[in-house]
């Protein structure tokens, strides 16, 4: 995602050319069904709070036409949908106090693509909309490396201002009755904003709208200059290995590789101002990152490729633990870490047995690390040597292959399932089920092998005590 | 081996006793030898637990990481060996070191170490144990000791009795002069070299006492493992044609030591020859050529001998006598000028000098004399890392002439020469330990021995005879002599006691030695706090890892030459020079630009293409060994090549200090500068002004230190690492 400012600085250019035709093309390309619905309202509030972008929908539809209509669509440019981590769909069920929201399907659609490229995904409705219905839906978008440092170099002393680019208008393939759009800030410190009027700026809020009857893939692109002193915590590659051992323990251990995303330090790194001065001094970096570990966690270490790091903390309750870890530095902005995190789980509180006699593992996707984008996630399952008919069941689409691995006294190696997941967000850390078959026996070899080892040595020992292999008497 | 083998023969017939019930109960019935034997296998196998584990202090005190500055070289070749293979290995040119000469590694190292460690390492994941390569590679130096343990207890017997091996075996597993070199993590060549250097002497006495080709064959190939492991098996090449010498000229040459002699030295100088480093120098060196020397006198003490056998007429043979001799001897004079006139026999080295005159390397080689471990002992780390031991020697000399034999020769020979080289340098009381503590166990065996042997004596009147071991001879005929004597059973038993309050005290000395001060990795620091918590500074490894992460892969990295090491096996970085000081001119031109000001030292590190400098600092922490404080031998060995460097420019009245009243040329020098930029800012302890040095106790006279072609790049929490990036030239135009 992080490329050479030059190249990213052509793809926004790009962006906004294409951006700036959509309004163009609109009005001439008449879209077939989608014009069956019309958007009445709706209100959008992203928030730029953090390094990762939260943008939160609620829209009314309405089926116009004459037909029932099974499944919304929703659109994101092709900047937006390759730095698009997830999307969630809701709609409420239910008045006032019993009101309950219930999760829609969302599915991207491969083909065919909105006008230049624009990514749709569709929402599956519960129940087909009637024509003349309306319905109300929520949407929430995740956006990684969305935040563009401006910038992109700056010294010790200074604070990073990040850019953010997005459309005043929501691109959809419906014509909008009316909408509105919120941008929260960190802080009141924004250099500088798009105007499209009608907006105006309260304090770390920026409104955009009331905007009326906009045709579809209306676009209006603008840009927010904003303070953002958040830690820009990307994990560039997470590897989590999660051993299972029927003896009564899963082993955990995470390879991070960290990098700090935002805005890259320049020059000097003075250690007694970022000492003396910690609150004007490296604003930008961060120190410690703060883990969430499932509780009853045991025997925790960090280290790295050189040896221990002893600047850790582990807090835990029955809820939860928390592991504080700091890097061996203070993170600036283009410095790079690498670490690893182990711990180990009692095995009752992950592994289950289903009604078929299968073994299932119920364990959490995602980086326990909190607020931190991770570009590409791989989650290795090891099971005990001697388990058959592994199977994932994860809530969303992972890529998976099979490997062998070996441990300690490994004979035909372990079965290994392994996730692959890129663009990860903590919106992630769902459980997701490993199924698998395995016979108890298999627990028992293992010390077998050990016994019968140790068992012939001493026969051996005691064989040659007792024999005479000398020639002469 | 020493196990009494149990006859199958001699099984008890079945009798109508108790037993006949439980047959399985009289089967565990032991004899008295079997009793014994199985009391001393159980003593081995506690020792090597013992010897083991003794050494892991460091692992529970801080972790399982390797040790101080050449084991990370160690390390790295050996990771690069279990991942590249020993062909890759063999033909390795390093462009990490030494920029812009690098270094071949294939050639300049000894491979044993490291072959050792990967051969543990697959074995061990041949047999499917996961571990980590590190992991073998820190507790290959405890499992090593564990096995010269054992090797001393087969020397102690094969020199003495069991008795006396047991208590080497003992002594040596828990003695600090070798702990100091072989705790967890200190993955050094001494950790295998002193095993190997024991199985060599033992195999050779060994051979020496049964004139068996086998043993000789086994003692050579304990020396070609010598030799891969360490360069110090020059000692070993020159103590057996001296022990050969002195056998020879008292008059105890036999064909029991001719045979042993020449079949352990030409096939251990050929096994020799296979290692890149040795090479030919087994022929060609001035070090080597003792041992070439007295293999020929052997030969021609061999033929003397089968000439005066034939002639049989005494007269003749004094004449002929006379006439091979000289021949001899100016034939090998002749040999020996011509070949070092040619320039075939290399001079002895340096380091050679240096051992034979303590004073040679302070005058002719600075790099030498810096080395901390490379100073004259003190009498308080002789007391230190021998303890009891130290008295004991002695005795055990006495014991040791009061029944010389060719193995206590041996055994009083090696004590003395390396007890003198002990005495030279601090790290060769590694050496010596071995036999200090064969000899110390040779002298507590006999006077406990004798000691028990008295009371024993005494409670059964007339079984004074009973022992007829030769150790004991002197023991009952003493028991005899001194029947007359009144308190003689409680003297003895009183004696006793306090052999073994005394054994008791070495034994605690000894944990509380490793504990203390032998098992800290110095890279990882530790103090306590205010509150009498431990505080770690870590420093090196937070320095090291930002070079690994943040610098570009081709960075090149200056330091003072400690470091090298370190920052090319944790940083992952190129280094000018490191610790393995083969080039002087190298090092020297880095001591000179640290010691030269700013622009001029620039210069330097431009022609040398340097990205980073790396200095050590310890003025916030009061960390001794910094850079400041090795500031003098940069300045010498610069000095010693470039004489530009003048050390009197840096001194006041001959005194060095880093205060107002400093030298001026000491206030701006690169080191002073580097060390101190912005020190001036900072308050490091409360009542003294900013810029208070704690290592050195002063305020520093230079406050403010602007840098021109260098910026600060990192400095680590404690300061204890700064390292600052040098910057690009300016534009010309």
């Amino acid at each position: 995602m992080e490329g050479i400012p030059p190249r990213r600085a052509l793809i926004l250019v790009l962006v906004l050319v294409v951006s700036s035709l959509f309004s163009v093309l609109a009005s001439s390309s008449s879209s077939s069904p989608s014009q069956d619905v019309r958007i009445l309202s709706v209100e959008r509030r992203i928030d730029l709070t953090s390094f990762i972008v939260r943008a939160f929908l609620a829209f009314k539809v309405e089926n116009t036409g004459a037909s029932d209509v099974s499944e919304i669509l929703i659109a994101f440019s092709p900047n937006e949908a390759q730095h698009l981590a997830i999307v969630k769909a809701s709609t409420t069920a239910g008045k006032r106090k019993k009101k309950a929201y219930l999760p829609l399907d969302v599915n991207p659609i491969e083909s065919p693509k909105g006008p230049n490229g624009a990514q749709l995904f569709s929402i599956a409705l519960p129940t087909p909309l009637k024509s003349g219905d309306t319905a109300a839906l929520e949407v929430l978008y995740v956006l990684t490396h969305s935040q563009e440092p401006f910038p992109a170099e700056i010294s010790q002393s200074e604070s990073q201002y990040v850019y953010y680019r997005d459309s005043a208008l929501l691109l959809s393939p419906y014509h909008i009755k009316e909408q509105r759009t919120f941008i929260k800030t960190p802080s009141s410190k924004v250099e500088s904003y798009t105007n499209v009027s009608p907006n105006n700026r309260v304090g770390t809020e920026l409104r955009y709208g009331p905007y009326h009857d906009r045709s579809p893939y209306s676009h209006s692109p603008i840009l927010v200059h904003f303070e953002n002193n958040n830690p820009f915590a990307v994990v560039e590659e997470l590897t989590r290995e999660v051993e299972i051992s029927h003896w009564g323990n899963v082993q955990i251990t995470e390879h991070y590789k960290l990098s700090h995303a935002g805005a890259h330090h320049k020059g000097v790194f003075s250690r007694v101002e970022y000492q003396a001065r910690p609150s004007i001094s490296g604003v930008s970096s961060f120190k410690s990152l703060l883990a969430r570990l499932p509780p009853r966690v045991h025997s925790v270490y960090y280290r790295d490729e050189i040896g221990n790091i002893s600047s850790s903390r582990l807090r835990s309750d029955s809820l939860k633990s928390e592991l504080e870890i700091e890097p061996r530095y203070p993170l600036f902005g283009g410095w790079k870490t690498t670490f690893v995190i182990g711990y180990g789980l009692p095995l009752q509180d992950f592994l289950f047995e289903s009604s078929d006699g299968q073994h299932y593992l119920n364990f959490t996707f995602g980086c326990p690390l909190l607020e931190t984008v991770v570009d590409r996630l791989t989650i290795k399952v090891v099971l005990p040597e001697g388990s058959k008919d592994p199977s994932a069941v994860v809530p969303f689409p992972v890529k998976q292959h099979y490997e062998t691995s070996y441990s300690y006294l490994d004979v035909v190696g372990r079965k290994t399932l392994v996730l692959v997941k890129e663009n990860v967000v903590p919106e992630h850390n769902v459980p997701f089920e490993i199924y698998y078959k395995f016979n108890p026996i298999f627990m028992l070899a293992e010390p077998l092998m050990l016994v019968s080892a140790f068992f012939l040595f001493f026969i051996a020992c005691i064989a040659y005590l007792h024999t005479d292999l000398s020639i002469s008497k | 081996m020493g196990a009494i083998k149990a006859d199958p023969s001699s099984k008890a017939p079945i009798s109508s006793s108790p037993y006949s019930f439980f047959p399985f109960l009289k089967a565990l019935r032991l004899k008295t030898k079997q009793q014994e034997l199985l009391l001393r296998a159980s003593a081995l196998c506690l020792i090597y637990v013992l010897a083991f584990a003794i050494r892991l202090f460091s692992v529970l005190r801080y972790e399982s990481m390797i040790h101080e500055f050449d084991p990370y070289f160690n390390y790295r070749t050996t990771l690069f060996l279990t991942r590249n293979g020993a062909l890759e290995f063999w033909n390795w040119f390093d462009s990490e070191s030494w920029y812009p000469l690098g270094r071949i590694i294939g050639g300049t190292l000894f491979p044993g170490l490291m072959v050792t460690a990967a051969a543990i390492y697959k074995t061990l994941h041949f047999l499917r144990f996961a571990v980590h390569i590190r992991e073998v590679c820190v507790l290959t130096a405890p499992f090593f000791a564990s096995n010269t343990a054992i090797v001393a207890y087969f020397f102690g017997k094969e020199v003495w009795d069991s008795g006396a091996g047991l208590v080497a075996a003992a002594l040596i597993a828990v003695c600090p002069g070798y702990i100091s070199r072989s705790v967890a993590g200190s993955y050094d060549n001494e950790g295998v070299a002193i095993f190997a250097l024991l199985l060599t002497f033992y195999l050779f006495v060994k051979a020496v006492n049964t004139g068996s080709l086998a043993w000789a064959l086994a003692s050579a190939f304990g020396y070609f493992y010598m030799v891969s492991a360490w360069g110090g098996y020059v000692f070993i090449i020159n103590l057996l044609p001296l022990y050969a010498l002195v056998l020879l000229v008292t008059g105890r040459y036999s064909m029991r030591l001719y045979v042993a002699y020449n079949c352990m030295y030409v096939i251990g100088m050929l096994l020799a020859m296979q290692i890149r480093f040795v090479g030919f120098q087994h022929v060609q060196s001035g070090e080597h050529m003792a041992a070439m020397g007295v293999f020929f006198l052997m030969q021609v003490f061999y033929f003397l001998d089968w000439v005066k056998y034939l002639l049989n007429d005494p007269k003749q043979f004094h004449a002929f006598l006379r006439i091979t001799l000289t021949c001899a001897i100016s034939v090998g004079a002749l040999a020996l000028g011509v070949g070092t006139a040619s320039g075939y026999i290399s001079p002895w080295t340096g380091r050679f000098y240096s051992l034979l005159d303590p004073t040679y390397a302070k005058d002719h080689i600075p790099i030498i004399a810096s080395v901390s471990e490379h100073q004259p002992t003190a009498w308080s780390s002789f007391m230190f890392d021998f303890h009891i031991l130290l008295f004991l020697f002695p005795a055990g000399l006495y014991f040791c002439f009061k029944r010389l034999s060719d193995a206590t020769i041996f055994l009083v020979m090696y004590g003395l020469t390396s007890m003198y080289f002990a005495g030279v340098m601090v790290r060769l009381i590694l050496v010596a330990t071995p036999a200090v503590c064969l000899i110390s166990a040779i002298a507590i065996s006999a006077t406990i021995k004798n000691l028990t042997s008295l009371v024993r004596t005494k409670s059964k009147a007339l079984q004074s005879s009973v022992s007829k071991g030769a150790a004991s001879l002197k023991a009952s005929a003493k028991a005899s002599f001194d029947q007359a004597l009144p308190f003689q059973k409680n003297g003895a038993i009183a004696l006793l006691f306090g052999a073994f309050y005394l054994l008791s005290r070495y034994a605690i000395h000894c944990t509380w030695v490793t504990s203390e001060a032998y098992s800290s990795p110095s890279i990882v620091l530790a103090a306590r706090g205010a509150h009498g918590g431990r505080v770690i500074f870590d420093d090196y490894r937070e320095a090291y890892f930002w070079l690994r992460q943040n610098t570009p892969q081709d960075a090149k990295i200056m330091s003072w030459w400690d470091y090298g090491y370190q920052i090319t096996a944790m940083g992952n970085r190129t280094v000018i020079v490191d610790n393995n000081t083969w080039n002087n001119t190298h090092i020297a031109t880095v001591g000179r630009a640290m010691s030269s000001y700013e622009d001029e030292a620039y210069e330097i590190m431009q022609s040398l293409d340097v990205d980073y400098v790396l200095v050590v600092f310890g003025g916030v922490t009061g960390y001794s060994s910094d850079d400041i404080n090795k500031f003098l031998w940069m300045v010498r060995i610069g000095g010693g090549v470039f004489p530009v460097i003048k050390e009197p420019d840096y001194l006041v009245n001959g005194e060095y200090r880093v205060d107002k009243g400093a030298a001026p040329k000491m206030l701006n020098c690169l080191m002073y500068k580097l060390s101190y930029h912005r020190f001036g800012e900072l308050t490091t302890e409360y009542g003294k002004p900013p810029g208070y040095d704690r290592a050195r106790g002063v305020e520093i006279g230079n406050k403010d230190v602007k840098l021109e072609y260098l910026e600060e790049a990192f400095t680590t929490s404690n300061w204890i690492v700064r390292i600052y990036k040098v910057k690009p030239p300016k534009n010309r135009w």
